[in-house]
């Protein structure tokens, strides 16, 4: 098995494996807790949190809205109500901080499905790709807006897999498990990454929302590098990287800055030199990740 | 000739053909799901809405299928339709038949509602308008043929109002009477207890949703008999005075007692109607 069939198998034998799975762990501890809190009422008659991720109510206090839907409401030409106003206030707040598409690392459950359907790719040395363009999201997400304009319905929300899923396991799953289905195959057979990566609109609004967020995977150890390219093996959007890791000649800085990463901390993970790690996107000179060393006493090597 | 070609084009080419190619399949795809949504817009018969929910229009639009109202509802009503159900996925519904409204005072389901789909003005349950209950079997329904059942009408939290009993003659007996339910639509909420406790097999009065059950009048159309009271008076022209070609001295009364004849008229019958009958037949005998 190549190492990048097994990417991270380099930081295992150097770093032991549970700080190679640090953020995976943690990752999908939220997944599951988040969606645990969801099932808590219906499964066991605990109701801290009611609702689904398009709308919820923790603690018969706290509302959260999605914003991506909340849009989609706004361009049916329907003002919703003051209670989804302020859940959507505070959801974009949340992720305007930490970076947009930290729901689709943290929170969505659909990740865990491409996630796994990326892993078996890898396990089962699947090489098939379809060409297809990480900027597809974007088109999608404009093609959403406007059905929801011309036809006065969430007309997305008919076939959206992230409710579809979410509401589904909280509500009754019907035949929802098809739609979750041909995403895994699609993702597995078809397109590397291709749902998270280069479809879904759900993520390009997320994105849109993170562009200028503060939390960024910063690449400060970068002259470590050791061009291993596990990082990029296991990366959902492997085009953030290269910037940030290689681009010291190029006068660009050590922050990952595109609105695709999704913060999900991967390359921190796999990389055995320890290149990454979390920050702010602020000390983003290209000498930077030198500077931030020095501030923090590590060792500069020649 | 190739050589001639910018270094670029090729590239270029393969831009645009990408480009092309995503907005095609986008297209594609959006022009399917917009069709689709056209039709998800149907809301199925027997699929029956919250309290407050607006027109079904602005309903896939406003709501956002959180599933709020369902937590919030106190007798698990509502469900959340799958895609196997008939209703657009995601959105709150349900069948009478099986848990009808229990007509909440408080209505939690639509305070539970983050945005206004089930829309907040609805403070009072009498004025909520799921449906509207229709006894649409006759044939079956068991007071039709003047059995005494009404359970319908026993069960009704609008009683005397929403359903009430007419009597009527029983033909078949032709010396019973029968008692039809009669659904009026100024009280009945569309709560579907009558369905859900029709004795027979399969519900002979059944909620359907308005745009169903409701027929419209002309927007020309008016009752003659409410315009005249609105007006207080009649608003055709009186009836003309009858003309009656008559012989001299007898007159007709059209409202009264019929031919009249007045004094010194000329009868037009004989005292004896045999008279009359043989009259111009003197000559032959």
């Amino acid at each position: 098995m190549t190492g990048l069939q097994q990417p991270g198998i380099a930081a295992t034998t150097e770093r032991g494996w549970f700080a190679r799975h640090k953020w995976l762990l943690a990752r999908r501890f939220s997944q599951f807790a988040i969606l645990g809190l969801f099932l808590l009422g219906p499964w066991l008659g605990i109701w801290m949190v009611k609702g689904n991720l398009t709308s919820s109510r923790t603690l018969d206090v706290l509302p959260l809205t999605d914003p991506f839907i909340f849009l989609q409401s706004l361009a049916t030409g329907y003002l919703p109500e003051l209670t989804a106003i302020i859940g959507a206030l505070l959801v974009v707040a949340f992720y305007l901080l930490v970076g947009g598409r930290v729901f689709c690392a943290w929170v969505c459950p659909v990740n865990i499905v491409t996630d796994t359907a990326h892993w078996s790719r890898r396990r089962l040395g699947i090489n098939a790709a379809s060409r297809l363009s990480p900027n597809a999201r974007y088109w999608l997400l404009g093609a959403v807006l406007l059905l929801a304009l011309i036809t006065g319905s969430l007309a997305w929300e008919l076939v959206n897999p992230v409710s579809v899923l979410h509401r589904g396991l909280i509500f009754g799953m019907g035949f929802g498990w098809l739609i979750i289905l041909a995403i895994f195959l699609f993702d597995l057979l078809v397109s590397r990454r291709g749902w998270c990566g280069h479809l879904c609109p759900m993520g390009a609004f997320y994105s849109a929302l993170g562009t200028h967020s503060l939390v960024r995977v910063r690449a400060d150890r970068r002259e470590h590098c050791n061009d291993c390219m596990d990082c990029y093996a296991v990366c959902p959007e492997p085009q953030v990287i290269r910037l940030a890791l290689k681009g010291e000649q190029q006068g660009k800085g050590p922050v990952i800055s595109s609105a695709h990463c999704t913060n999900c901390g991967r390359c921190i993970d796999v990389c055995s030199k320890e290149v990454f790690t979390f920050g702010s996107r602020f000390h983003n000179r290209p000498d930077a990740s030198r500077q931030h060393q020095h501030s923090s006493g590590m060792e500069v090597p020649q | 000739m190739m050589g001639s070609k910018p270094q670029i084009s090729a590239a270029r080419r393969r831009f645009l053909v990408d480009m092309a190619r995503t907005a095609g399949g986008v297209a594609l795809f959006a022009g399917g799901l917009g069709l689709y949504a056209r039709q998800a817009h149907s809301l199925p018969s027997l699929a029956i809405r919250p309290p407050g929910a607006r027109d079904e229009e602005q309903f896939l639009g406003s709501c956002i299928r959180c599933g709020l109202c369902v937590r919030d509802c106190p007798f698990d009503t509502l469900s959340l339709a799958t895609l196997d159900d008939a209703v657009a996925l995601g959105t709150p519904y349900f069948t009478a038949r099986s848990i009808p409204c229990e007509m909440c005072d408080d209505i939690p389901c639509v305070k539970a509602c983050p945005t206004g789909a089930l829309n907040p003005e609805l403070t009072d349950i009498d004025a909520a308008r799921m449906g509207l209950a229709v006894l649409i079997d006759q044939e079956n329904c068991l007071n039709f043929q003047g059995l005494r059942c009404e359970v319908c009408y026993s069960v009704c939290p609008s009683i005397d109002k929403a359903i009430t009993l007419e009597r009527h003659h029983n033909p078949r007996s032709d010396k019973h009477a029968v008692f039809i339910p009669v659904v009026h639509s100024d009280h009945c909420t569309g709560c579907g207890k009558c369905e859900k406790a029709c004795v027979l097999e399969k519900a002979a009065i059944k909620i359907l949703p308005m745009y169903l059950a409701r027929g419209e009048l002309g927007q020309h159309y008016r009752w003659g008999w409410e315009e005249k009271q609105k007006a207080g008076r009649s608003l055709v022209t009186p009836d003309q005075q009858h003309q009656y070609n008559l012989p001299e001295g007898q007159r007709y009364d059209y409202a009264g007692e019929g031919l009249i004849y007045e004094q010194g008229g000329e009868l037009p019958f004989d005292a004896d109607p045999l008279e009359t009958l043989n009259r111009g037949l003197e000559q032959q005998r």
